[in-house]
């Protein structure tokens, strides 16, 4: 439908603007020499220089990162393995408790997940640093990998892989031979969204962090705490920056693969 | 160069397999002495590797097809369920100053007596203790109502632009579209601690208010509830635009014209077509935004005052400043009781919505 209107054009004006200021506002005020958050003292990049001084910053970006690589690629072939089994496995012992352990944690609250893991790792007696934020972040992530993938995989033509298994294939070279490539954008941009999960979470990283390992967030958390401050002003444009840059080229990256794979199929069906 | 992949993958499965096993025949029910170390690490992949090689390929696939299912399922076992069992077994135990600061554990080395002593640990205290403090069920209270009010707001500021992007000119709805998607890639904490140089006393509202004379005194808006509800309408606002504007998106316009043609003005239209037709996007938002806002931690602790009661600060809280594990866990089941609710209407809407798709 398209109707436009002076509402509609407000409407989209106004509710940009809010999306959007806040945002605007933190990345020009990253830029103030005051040091008085609110007070504007004229341009500099003093804060972007203190930030690379501050070695407390750089050694937890540097956890952040690990943690996310890692919980992020073990997510991805966790939650795959979990949505193939959930779209085409018929019935089998404790299937609908599978699926709901893959739906349940996408709404359990992150205060629950995080203590329910901390107990656990408290329990079993493992030292809590960068391994048990990996455990914890991939359980999490992981669902919602399966999740998106698993959309793809309903969609797909299932016949294809049926004609791998005529012609000889075993299941697993089927899988990896036929479903695999067809299913792989779905499978990248579930572990781009692990990746920033894993990036941006606060809540689960703190219950399972140990005093050895500080991840970003919890360290801009016990920074913001008190209030604002120009550092983490500086900070947040950097992550704001490399989200927007990596947002905006995925996008163009996936509608450049879908585009070659539509011209791929028609030929084929031509040929 | 895929049978590498191919044996790389199950090198790592079998090498896991294998380590669980060692582990659990040498320390028979001991996890808690369970030790990750990379001698035995790598003790299991050159085992793995030694089976992958004995074994004839039919079994190796025989194996792939069974670690398919058995590796993820074993996982969430491991760390999404045992772990709420857990949660649930420490929320009918007692305090203890020790460390772990609970008491019974379970421990099956004692055999059967084990097990009687610890389930004769077992009691209803905690929640008792819950419902005798007036602290929990204000905070439940007040949390269900700042996530209730703050749902309606953001359907207020969402629909509007769902609407006015459902109107769009098709050639602009996808870039509208990533602008609506592109905060929710970006750091929720980050997203949030916007707002606090913006509501302070002497943040930029407060600074635009007065330069302008709209007030006089400098408002207080951080740390109050206030800037809670804004906090979550901030944040949530893609998860109530999304959903409605997908099902804005596929509505008819020939219906509304229909209903013109008839004499219906367009307010009515509006009333009586649009809303209606995108019920589904509205209940669908409303629950994406009521659900995570209950348990909501981050936006209260930034953003709310000292006098802020929600439920997710008051579990962090109780464990983290109290170190009152058994209550903390009993505040979680709780929690997840009054969550059930909203969830199970929430997957109906869902399952209506597909049947009436599909």
């Amino acid at each position: 439908m398209t109707r436009t209107t002076w509402f509609n054009t407000v409407s989209l004006t106004l509710g940009f603007a809010f999306l959007y200021l806040p945002m605007v506002i933190l990345v020009v005020y990253s830029f103030n020499d005051s040091k008085l958050v609110t007070v504007w003292g004229g341009f500099s990049t003093r804060w972007y220089g203190e930030l690379i001084q501050n070695e407390a910053f750089l050694n937890a970006a540097w956890v952040t990162i690990k943690v996310a690589v890692f919980s992020s690629t073990i997510a991805t072939v966790l939650g795959t393995m979990a949505a193939y089994v959930l779209v085409r496995s018929g019935r089998f012992l404790g299937r609908t408790l599978f699926s709901g352990m893959i739906y349940a944690p996408l709404v359990m609250p992150e205060v629950i997940t995080g203590l329910s893991l901390l107990l656990l790792f408290i329990g079993i007696g493992l030292d809590r640093g960068v391994l048990t934020i990996v455990l914890a972040h991939t359980t999490f992530s992981m669902c919602y990998v399966s999740v998106v993938v698993s959309s793809r995989l309903v969609s797909f033509d299932r016949s294809l892989e049926e004609a791998a298994l005529d012609l000889g294939c075993t299941p697993f070279t089927a899988f990896r031979l036929v479903t695999l490539p067809i299913i792989a954008p779905a499978v990248i941009s579930g572990w781009l969204l692990a990746f920033t999960l894993s990036l941006d979470d606060l809540v689960i990283a703190s219950f399972a962090a140990g005093p050895s390992a500080t991840t970003l967030p919890i360290k801009i958390f016990s920074a913001v705490r008190l209030g604002v401050s120009p550092e983490i002003n500086a900070l947040s444009t950097i992550m704001i920056a490399i989200v927007t840059v990596g947002v905006i080229s995925a996008s163009l990256i996936s509608k450049r693969a879908t585009l070659r794979q539509e011209a791929e199929e028609r030929a084929a069906m031509r040929g | 160069m895929l049978r590498f992949v191919n044996l790389t993958i199950l090198t790592a499965i079998i090498g896991l397999v294998v380590y669980a096993a060692a582990v659990l025949i040498l320390n028979p029910w001991r996890l808690d002495t369970v030790v990750f170390t990379q001698g035995r690490a790598v003790i299991a992949v050159l085992l793995a590797i030694g089976l992958l090689v004995v074994l004839p390929s039919r079994l190796r696939d025989r194996i792939a097809a069974l670690a398919i299912v058995v590796v993820p399922y074993y996982w969430l076992l491991a760390l999404f369920l045992v772990p709420f069992i857990i949660v649930l077994k420490i929320s009918l135990s007692d305090i203890e100053l020790a460390i772990p600061p609970y008491t019974p554990t379970l421990d099956l080395g004692e055999g059967w007596q084990g097990i009687k002593d610890f389930f004769a640990g077992l009691d209803f205290e905690n929640f008792e203790f819950l419902t005798t403090d007036d602290l929990y069920w204000k905070a439940y209270l007040s949390s269900v109502q700042i996530a209730f009010l703050s749902t309606v707001m953001t359907l207020l500021v969402g629909y509007p632009i769902a609407y006015g992007m459902a109107n769009a000119p098709t050639h602009w709805r996808p870039t509208l579209l990533m602008l609506v998607i592109l905060p929710f890639w970006t750091s929720f904490l980050i997203r949030v601690y916007s707002w606090m140089g913006i509501l302070s006393t002497e943040g930029y509202l407060n600074q635009v208010l007065m330069w302008t004379g709209v007030i006089s005194e400098p408002l207080t808006i951080l740390n109050t509830n206030v800037a809670v509800y804004i906090g979550i309408v901030y944040t949530y606002l893609p998860f109530m635009i999304l959903p409605i504007y997908a099902s804005l998106e596929r509505m008819d316009v020939s219906l509304l014209e229909a209903a013109e043609d008839l004499g219906c003005s367009r307010i009515s239209a509006f009333w009586l077509i649009t809303v209606p037709l995108s019920k589904s996007g509205i209940i669908a938002g409303s629950f994406l935004v009521f659900i995570p806002a209950l348990g909501e931690f981050v936006i209260p602790s930034l953003l709310g005052g000292s006098r802020t009661l929600m439920i997710g600060k008051v579990l962090w809280e109780e464990f983290f400043n109290n170190r009152d594990w058994p209550v903390a866990s009993a505040v979680a089941v709780v929690l997840l009781l009054i969550l059930i609710i909203p969830i199970i209407l929430f997957q109906r809407n869902q399952q209506k919505q597909r049947e009436a798709e599909g």
